[in-house]
């Protein structure tokens, strides 16, 4: 790991002048199993490295940024990334926001992210558990036609920033996962249902569970009509609100609202959703998949408030957005791999556990849909206006119990209204990979459209 | 640089025999040289000016029904025959064995680019994107927000096998994009504009940027009068272009042999089967030069093909890459895409259109009593296995009494693929293409999306008005 940031150091010792520079180094390893029939599909090893260089010059009116990225370490590659970074400067517009973190003091949260069973378990018994989950996914329920994919991967990344302006940070983290998807039949045709498990390392993986959650999946939506249209309650189960917690935390990303391309902002200290609502991003919780110990220019990460008892308290900050909005970062800055240039982001958001359980959710809702799937996210969701649209799959809620299941229905309302209509938090948190951890969440007044 | 010497004859000769040394039919090595570049324009400033290079080999070792796959970004004989030997790790019971290939012919294809990456001044390029703002802006006091996007990539790409294919190819693509917000008395609303070719810098004329920016900013400030769109199953009428994508979605991906070979398909087993209105043709074409889902080659050194899928309704063909292929005994239809080195080949779109009908655009909307008029579609997902799927419409219209009124706010369209196919009871012969990103397994390939107008009799719209 030292090694990676022994290489940013070179670099950042080459500056000359007044010009500043920012590495980023990453390597990883990479290995990827696919089972099918019984047999090993697909098996993947892989490593590799790349480094980002920024540069940045002062002007009379601010400072100018250009970048390059390299997908190697060797020092061609690295020379020919600094000569374009330093060529594309002067292209850039002057800026007064413009510039690069400067180490701010905080601690950085002592945790520990990496598991060496990644690297210790042997690539028989990586395999071993691809082939394993398809088999258990098989024989689980003869209405199981078919496992379309079953899989085992698993990473170990590294990563290491310096800078001119005297940041040094490196870390490690590493991953492991199984998803699985089945194919239920019977004679009202096919379903399909998803399973998945993670961890930091192969031993920390339920192949059990993630089998079994593809299998009830996958059953449960036989016989799936389209519902009448309707307005009324949707409960998300855990994965799905983690899906809308990550699209409310885009819109509360202070590079969208600095730019007044989110619809929270300008609402600093208003009420934006229901009392029970508080959201936070805390990346020093390691229960989260998305814990980390720096951000993306190297500060350590801290824990974020975001919307306390449903009043906007705050946003996450680069640090340009975060001068741009006269304030400081709040260690959130993301870079998407070599290629990307750091911008805010929320990493590890997660929303206050509620009083209730899903049965107590379903019971005291007593009417309405259950959401256990989200399509078409990327094309019906809006974080500027709001919009919200979205296909689902799930099940009716009838008398508090869940009941027929339904396919080919969206659900809509926009995300200002859905914050204000939730009904329920649950208490039944799901850690689960991405940005947010999810529970049961019901929210009121959603339109439900079907035949 | 002559792209046969991403990596020499006799090198690859020697990767490809250490791939089959531990046994293992079939080997291949991919070589990867990409340079990128990208600028992006925001609010007057030139955020920034990024360049990017990323040079790699994919190998990998086909046992039986099982595949090993290794990546390096290291192009030494050293580096490719370690990658050689963990893809190879896969043909764990062979013994170590002497083999030897030899590689035929090398075939080169040539770029039609005239403008490829490296050749326009960077200052030149800044100029386009301040010319996009000022039109944006001059369209209309509405709009406070402005951003431009530039993206250019030129990408070396060498493909040889133990079958003995050589061959390389030279894709250049330019991608420009605008993007408007408007703001009005009930909030704020979007425009997007894409102009994306595979060719050079010479695509963005002065003509295409303007077009560009002025459609970004007209869309913008007409969803400021945007109610909320209808919910419940009404015609639909998708103009010309950007409608592609119901037939990328609504069954494309459901023709892909991948999906096809593990019956995770709804179109499996259809084969010379009526599965959509005689009006449907629908064609998957990788040749046509300059469109974004263009290919000389596939990543599989296969040349690009014109392959009918939906001939008057009925299923003629399904895509193949060259694995599928191979398991069915025929040929790979040149579908075998990739992201880039890091990534194994898939069935994957070219360029997916529909062939023109008999009807005119006018026609179509005056004989719809009531519908949606979608000017503009999203992106959309589908799930093969049920054939359900969603796309977005990002402007849309009311439709009342044969006119197109009142523009609707953002939401996706549902419906299931088959049962959609029947519906489509109006196809005219304005044709156009849209470029779009298509990701699958978490590998993005360019693509391209066609059709003239046309209307479905009936589509699930998710609005929130009754």
């Amino acid at each position: 790991m030292s090694e990676l940031l022994t290489i940013a150091e070179s670099v950042v010792e080459r500056a000359v002048g007044d010009e500043q520079l920012e590495v980023y180094v990453s390597s990883g390893i990479d290995t990827e199993v696919q089972a099918y029939q019984g047999e090993v599909e697909k098996l993947t090893t892989a490593t590799s490295a790349g480094i980002g260089i920024r540069v940045l010059v002062d002007s009379p009116q601010g400072a100018r940024v250009g970048t390059a990225w390299a997908g190697s370490l060797d020092a061609e590659a690295i020379d020919e990334a600094l000569r374009e970074a330093r060529d594309n400067v002067a292209f850039a517009t002057e800026d007064e926001f413009i510039g690069f973190a400067t180490p701010d003091g905080v601690a950085a949260a002592s945790l520990t992210l990496v598991d060496e069973g990644v690297t210790t378990t042997s690539l028989d018994d990586k395999i071993a558990l691809a082939i394993d989950l398809e088999k258990i996914v098989r024989t689980a329920d003869a209405r199981i036609r078919q496992v379309d994919s079953a899989n085992y991967s698993d990473y170990v990344a590294q990563a290491a920033i310096a800078s001119t302006m005297g940041i040094r940070a490196t870390y490690e983290r590493s991953g492991a996962y199984v998803s699985v998807e089945a194919i239920a039949t019977d004679s009202s045709g096919d379903q399909t249902g998803w399973g998945l498990s993670a961890g930091r390392a192969p031993h920390e993986l339920d192949i059990d569970k993630a089998a079994a959650d593809a299998v009830r999946r996958a059953t449960r939506m036989l016989g799936a009509i389209k519902p009448a249209s309707m307005r009324g309650v949707a409960v998300f189960d855990p994965r799905t609100t983690a899906t809308l917690l990550a699209i409310i935390g885009g819109a509360l990303s202070g590079s969208a609202v600095v730019r007044g391309r989110s619809f929270f902002a300008d609402r600093i200290g208003e009420k934006v959703a229901v009392e029970d609502f508080s959201l936070l991003d805390d990346p020093t919780d390691p229960r989260h998949f998305g814990a980390s110990i720096f951000d993306g220019e190297g500060l350590a990460c801290r824990r974020n408030v975001l919307i306390d008892h449903g009043r906007l308290q705050g946003f996450v900050y680069d640090t340009e957005s975060a001068r741009r909005a006269g304030t400081s970062s709040t260690g959130s800055a993301a870079r998407g791999g070599i290629a990307g240039s750091p911008s805010a982001s929320c990493r590890a958001l997660q929303l206050a556990p509620g009083a209730f359980t899903q049965a107590d959710i379903l019971a005291q809702v007593g009417d309405g849909v259950f959401v256990e799937s989200l399509t078409g996210v990327h094309s019906g969701v809006n974080p500027i206006s709001g919009d919200f649209s979205v296909g689902i799959t799930g099940l009716m809620i009838r008398d508090g119990q869940l009941a027929e299941p339904i396919r080919e229905v969206t659900v809509a309302s926009t995300l200002q209204r859905m914050l204000l209509d939730v009904t329920h938090v649950g208490n039944d948190v799901e850690w689960l990979p991405g940005v947010a951890a999810g529970q049961t969440l019901a929210v009121g007044d959603i339109a439900l459209s079907g035949s | 640089m002559n792209t046969s010497e991403l990596v020499e004859r006799d090198v690859i000769e020697r990767v490809l025999a250490s791939a089959l040394s531990r046994g293992g039919e079939f080997a291949e090595v991919f070589v990867e040289d990409r340079r990128t570049s990208s600028a992006s324009l925001d609010q007057r400033r030139v955020e920034e000016l990024s360049s990017g290079r990323d040079r790699g080999a994919g190998i990998r070792v086909v046992v039986g029904e099982t595949t090993g796959f290794a990546h390096t970004a290291d192009l030494s004989e050293q580096g490719l025959i370690d990658a050689a030997h963990a893809a190879a790790t896969v043909a764990r019971s062979g013994s170590s064995r002497t083999v030897t290939t030899s590689l035929g012919e090398h075939m080169s294809y040539v770029n039609q680019a005239e403008q490829p990456l490296g050749t326009v001044d960077k200052a030149r390029k800044i100029e386009v994107l301040l010319r996009a703002d000022d039109i944006a802006r001059s369209t209309g006091g509405e709009i406070t927000q402005v951003m431009v996007g530039l993206g250019e990539s030129s990408r070396r790409i060498l493909v040889a096998n133990s079958d003995g294919v050589f061959r390389s190819d030279h894709q250049v693509r330019t991608r420009f994009n605008v993007q408007c917000v408007a703001l009005g008395d009930t909030g704020m609303q979007t425009g997007y504009r894409p102009v994306a070719a595979t060719r050079g810098f010479e695509i963005l004329t002065d003509d295409a940027v303007a077009e560009a920016a002025t459609g970004a900013a007209r869309q913008a400030i007409t969803k400021l009068a945007a109610r909320p769109a209808p919910s419940g199953d009404l015609p639909v009428v998708l103009a010309g272009g950007s409608g592609g994508i119901l037939f990328h979605e609504a069954c494309g991906h459901g023709l892909e042999a991948d999906a096809i070979l593990k019956e995770a398909s709804v179109y499996a087993g259809k084969a010379g089967q009526k599965v959509a209105s005689d009006l449907v043709t629908l064609v998957d074409d990788g040749t046509v030069e300059g469109e974004w889902g263009y290919l000389a080659m596939d990543d599989e050194g296969r040349a690009a093909g014109r392959n009918v899928l939906i001939e008057n309704g009925v299923l003629t063909d399904y895509m193949w890459d060259f694995l599928s292929a191979r398991r069915q005994g025929r040929a790979s239809s040149g579908n075998g895409r990739r992201q880039s080195y890091q990534h194994l080949p898939m069935v994957r779109m070219t360029n997916t259109y529909l062939l023109e009908g008999p009807d005119t655009p006018e026609d179509i909307i005056a004989q719809t009593p009531r519908g949606v008029y979608v000017a503009q579609l999203g992106g959309g997902q589908v799930n093969t296995a049920t054939g359900d799927f969603v796309f977005g419409m990002t402007e849309a219209y009311l439709i009342e009494g044969g006119v197109i009124t009142t523009p609707l706010r953002e939401c996706n369209l549902i419906g299931n693929g088959p049962e959609v196919l029947q519906r489509v009871d109006a196809v005219a012969s304005d044709f156009s293409m849209t470029p779009g990103t298509c990701g699958k397994d978490g590998q993005q390939v360019p693509v391209g999306t066609g059709q003239a107008t046309m209307r479905l009799s009936s589509v699930t719209i998710g609005g929130t008005a009754a």
